[in-house]
C-alpha cells in the first residue's frame, strides 16, 4: 500500500503519482502554514488526496456513491434532452421557414392554431421597395384516412406557393412540380407511423399513383418531405394554395395564416419590420424568423405545463443524487469522527476538514459525470430512433448538466460538513 | 532549549455546565512542566486529569487563571491561536485513532503535512525514520488493521514525535494495551523523547509506568494534592497517595 509502490492503480491526476505536490513553494514562511501563501494548490492539493485516499479505501461505498452521481446525471440529462427535442420539433416548421419577416395575427399562440389575418396585407407589405416577395402561408387541421387501416387522424395540412421558395424542408423541390397538379400533397416522412407506413406505399407503388383519403378528398401523395412531428401537429403534409383551398373549402379565401416576407439582398430587416410597423393596420404582427421561432416556443414553454414537467424531473434527480451522495458522506465522516477529532488536535483547522469532504464531493460529481454523460449520450441515440424525438448531446448541455450535478454534490456536501461539528477533539482523550 | 517551563500554569480553574448545573472540575491548579521534563499525572477518575490536558493541548478555551504552553498565553487565546498552537504539540490518545485508510508512514505523514516547507518526498522520507525509530520500518506500508495494538501504539507515538513537537501530551496512552506492549510502548515514548529534549506530560493509571517520570503529580478533586520525584530519579518505585493508586 506505499504510495510509491501502489502509484499505477491510482488516477492520473492523483498527486502520489509524482511523489510531491506541483510547484508548492520550498521556502515556508510561518509554521502555522498561513505566511503569505505558498501555494493554494498545496491547499486544495493535499487535502483533496486526503478524500480520494479516503473514498478509494471503501470501494462498495465509493460504488454506490458513484452509481447515486450516475443515476442523477442520467436522469437530467434525459429531462432536459427530451424538453430541448420536444421544443426543438415544436418549432421545426417554423425553423424551416425561409424569409426574414413573418405577418402573423397578433392573437395567434401557436401556429398550429394561427388566427387568420387578412390576406390583403400581404400585398401590402409590396409597398415597401425592400420587400421582394410576400407569400402567404396557409395551415389547417385536416383528417387523414391510414391507407392500410382505414384509421382517421388529424394532420397538419400546410399550404404556400412552392415557387416562392419560402421554405426549405429537405425533399421539398423534388416534388414542388408535381405538387402543381391538382389535388397532390407531399406527405411529412417523419410524421408519427399512425398515418400509416406512407413512404414504404409509395416505394411499393413504384410510380402508381398512390391515392389517400384527406379532408373528405381523395388526393395523391406524389412526394415526400422531411418537417417533424411536434406536439400541435402527429403529422404534416404540404400543398399548393390553390390545393390547400380545396381540401379546406370552408376558408375563405380572403384569409391566411402566416406571411413570409423575403426581402431584397442587402436588406436590413429591423428596419424594414420598423417601416411595415408604421405602414401596417394593428390587425398583424411583424416578427422576425427568431422572433417567430421564440413566439412559438414560449408558447410551449409557458402555455404549458411541459416545461414544467421536465423542470421538475431534472430537479427530483438532482434531489435524489444530493441525498445520496450527502447519505455517504455523512456516513463517511461519522464513521471517521475520532480520526477527524485527531486531526484537528493535531493542528488541522476547520477549514482545512472542510475541504476534505467538500473534495470527496467534489471527486465524486467528476467520476459519477463522466460515465453519466456516456450513458446519456448512448440513451440518447436509442431513444432517439424509438420516439423520433430529435435527441443529441451538446456541449451546451454537457457544460450544464455538468454544472448541476457539480452543485448538486456540492450542497450535500455542504449539508454534510456539519457533522464536523461533532468532531471535537477535546471530548476525545 | 528555551529557559521558559514549556507549561506554566497558575490558578487554573474549570467548570463544566452553567449555572444551576455549573461543576466545578479544576480548582486553582499550579503546575509547571520543566524543560525536557517527564511528568506524570494520576488521581482518581473524575479528578480533572483530562479536563487539564485538554486545556494545556488548546482543545478546549480557558476559564480562569493563566496557562503559558510554549511560550504562548491561552487564556483569552482565540480558535486560531489554539489551532496554531496545536501544530506544536504531539498528542497520544488512549486509542491509537490511526486514519485506517492510511498506510503507518501516511499516518505519520500527516503530521508533516501542516508544514508548507515540506516536500512530499521529505515527508514521507522522515516519516518512514520516525518509523524506524519506533522499530516499525519494516511494517511501514501496512495499513493499521495489519498492525497489532501495541504496534499501532508505537506510530501514534512516531506520529506524535514526527512534527518535532515541543511537548508531547499523553492520555492513558496504555489503558488499551496489555501489560507487555504498554510498558514498551511507554519506555519507547519516554527514550524518544529524552533524546530529542521533548517535555512529557503523561495522564495514567497504570502504576506499573510511574517509573518514566521525573516527577509524578496527584490530582484529586480537582486539585493538586501530592507531587514528588518520581522513580526515574531514585531508582525505585515512588511512594504513591492512595488516592493516585486507586485507579
Ligand atoms: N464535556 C463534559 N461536560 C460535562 N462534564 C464533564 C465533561 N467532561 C468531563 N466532565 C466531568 O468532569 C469531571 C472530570 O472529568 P475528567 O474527564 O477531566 O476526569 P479524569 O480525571 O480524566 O477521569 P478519568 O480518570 O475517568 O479519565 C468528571 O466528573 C466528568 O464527569
Ligand atoms: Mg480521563
Amino acid at each position: 500500500m506505499n504510495e510509491i509502490a501502489a502509484a499505477p492503480k491510482l488516477l492520473p491526476w492523483a498527486p502520489e503519482r509524482t511523489g510531491e505536490v506541483p510547484p508548492a513553494a520550498a521556502g515556508g514562511l510561518a509554521p502555522d502554514g498561513r505566511g503569505g501563501g505558498p501555494g493554494w494548490t498545496r491547499s486544495l492539493a493535499l487535502p483533496l488526496r486526503l478524500a480520494w485516499r479516503q473514498l478509494r479505501a471503501e470501494r462498495a461505498r465509493l460504488f454506490s456513491a458513484l452509481a447515486g452521481v450516475m443515476f442523477a446525471c442520467v436522469l437530467v440529462f434525459m429531462q432536459l434532452g427530451f424538453r430541448a427535442a420536444l421544443f426543438e420539433s415544436a418549432t421545426s416548421l417554423l425553423s424551416a421557414m425561409r424569409a426574414e419577416l413573418f405577418l402573423m395575427h397578433p392573437l395567434t399562440t401557436a401556429s398550429f392554431r394561427p388566427e387568420p389575418l387578412p390576406r390583403a396585407r400581404a400585398f401590402q407589405t409590396l409597398a415597401l421597395p425592400e420587400v421582394a416577395q410576400a407569400v402567404p402561408v396557409y395551415m389547417a387541421q385536416v383528417s387523414w384516412r391510414n391507407p392500410e387501416t382505414g384509421a382517421r387522424r388529424m394532420i397538419q395540412l400546410v399550404g404556400f406557393d412552392m415557387e416562392a421558395g419560402a421554405m426549405r424542408f429537405p425533399g421539398l423541390e423534388a416534388v414542388a412540380e408535381a405538387l402543381k397538379r391538382p389535388d397532390t400533397v407531399a406527405f411529412d416522412l417523419r410524421s408519427r407511423p399512425e398515418f400509416g407506413d406512407i413512404p414504404g406505399l409509395l416505394a411499393r407503388a413504384g410510380g402508381a399513383p398512390l391515392k389517400v383519403e384527406a379532408g373528405n378528398r381523395e388526393v395523391e401523395v406524389v412526394g415526400l418531405v422531411e418537417i417533424g412531428a411536434s406536439f400541435g401537429a402527429d403529422g404534416n403534409m404540404i400543398a399548393n394554395e390553390v390545393n390547400f383551398r380545396r381540401l379546406v373549402p370552408q376558408r375563405r379565401a380572403s384569409n391566411t395564416d402566416l406571411v413570409a416576407l423575403r426581402l431584397v439582398p442587402g436588406a436590413d430587416p429591423r428596419a424594414v419590420q420598423a417601416r411595415l410597423r408604421e405602414i401596417l393596420p394593428r390587425d398583424v404582427a411583424v416578427l422576425t424568423h427568431e422572433e417567430l421561432v421564440a413566439h412559438e416556443r414560449r408558447y410551449w414553454e409557458e402555455a404549458t405545463p411541459i416545461g414544467f414537467i421536465f423542470g421538475f424531473g431534472s430537479a427530483m434527480g438532482l434531489i435524489v443524487g444530493m441525498v445520496i451522495v450527502y447519505q455517504i458522506l455523512f456516513s463517511d465522516i461519522a464513521a471517521h469522527l475520532r480520526e477527524y477529532a485527531t486531526l484537528k488536535a493535531m493542528g488541522y483547522s476547520d477549514g482545512y476538514l472542510v475541504r476534505v469532504v467538500m473534495g470527496a464531493a467534489l471527486i465524486l460529481a467528476g467520476l459519477g459525470f463522466v460515465p453519466g454523460a456516456a450513458l446519456s449520450a448512448a440513451l440518447y441515440g436509442l431513444v432517439g430512433e424509438a420516439t423520433y424525438l430529435p435527441l443529441g448531446m451538446t456541449p451546451g448541455r454537457a457544460v450544464l448538466v455538468f454544472g448541476l450535478i457539480f452543485a448538486m454534490c456540492a450542497a450535500a456536501g455542504l449539508l454534510a460538513v456539519r457533522k464536523l461539528r461533532d468532531a471535537n477533539p477535546a471530548d476525545m482523550f | 532549549m528555551r529557559d521558559q517551563a514549556p507549561v506554566l500554569l497558575r490558578g487554573v480553574s474549570y467548570a463544566y455546565g452553567e449555572g444551576e448545573l455549573r461543576r466545578p472540575v479544576l480548582r486553582a491548579v499550579d503546575l509547571t512542566v520543566g524543560p525536557g521534563e517527564i511528568v506524570l499525572l494520576t488521581g482518581p477518575s473524575g479528578s480533572g486529569k483530562t479536563t487539564l490536558l485538554t486545556l494545556i493541548g488548546a482543545l478546549r478555551a480557558m476559564q480562569e487563571g493563566s496557562a503559558a504552553v510554549l511560550g504562548r498565553e491561552l487564556m483569552g487565546a482565540d480558535e486560531a491561536a489554539r489551532v496554531a498552537l496545536r501544530r506544536r504539540i504531539g498528542f497520544i490518545f488512549q486509542h491509537h485513532n490511526l486514519l485506517g485508510f492510511l498506510t503507518a508512514r501516511q499516518n505519520v505523514a500527516m503530521a508533516l503535512e501542516l508544514d508548507p516547507a515540506l516536500r512530499e518526498r521529505e515527508r514521507l522520507a522522515r516519516a518512514g525514520a520516525m518509523l524506524e525509530a519506533v522499530g516499525l520500518g519494516a511494517h511501514a506500508d501496512r495499513v493499521p488493521a495489519q498492525l497489532s495494538g501495541g504496534q499501532r501504539q508505537r506510530v501514534a507515538v512516531a506520529r506524535a514525535l514526527a512534527g518535532s513537537p515541543g511537548l508531547v501530551l499523553a492520555d492513558e496512552p496504555t489503558a488499551a494495551l496489555d501489560r507487555a506492549s504498554g510498558g514498551e510502548v511507554v519506555r519507547l515514548l519516554r527514550d524518544l523523547a529524552r533524546s530529542r529534549g521533548v517535555p512529557i506530560l503523561m495522564v495514567t493509571h497504570d502504576p506499573r509506568i510511574l517509573d518514566i517520570a521525573d516527577r509524578v503529580v496527584a490530582l484529586e478533586d480537582g486539585r493538586i494534592v501530592a507531587a514528588h520525584a518520581g522513580a526515574a530519579d531514585r531508582g525505585g518505585p515512588p511512594p504513591l497517595s492512595a488516592a493516585a493508586a486507586r485507579g
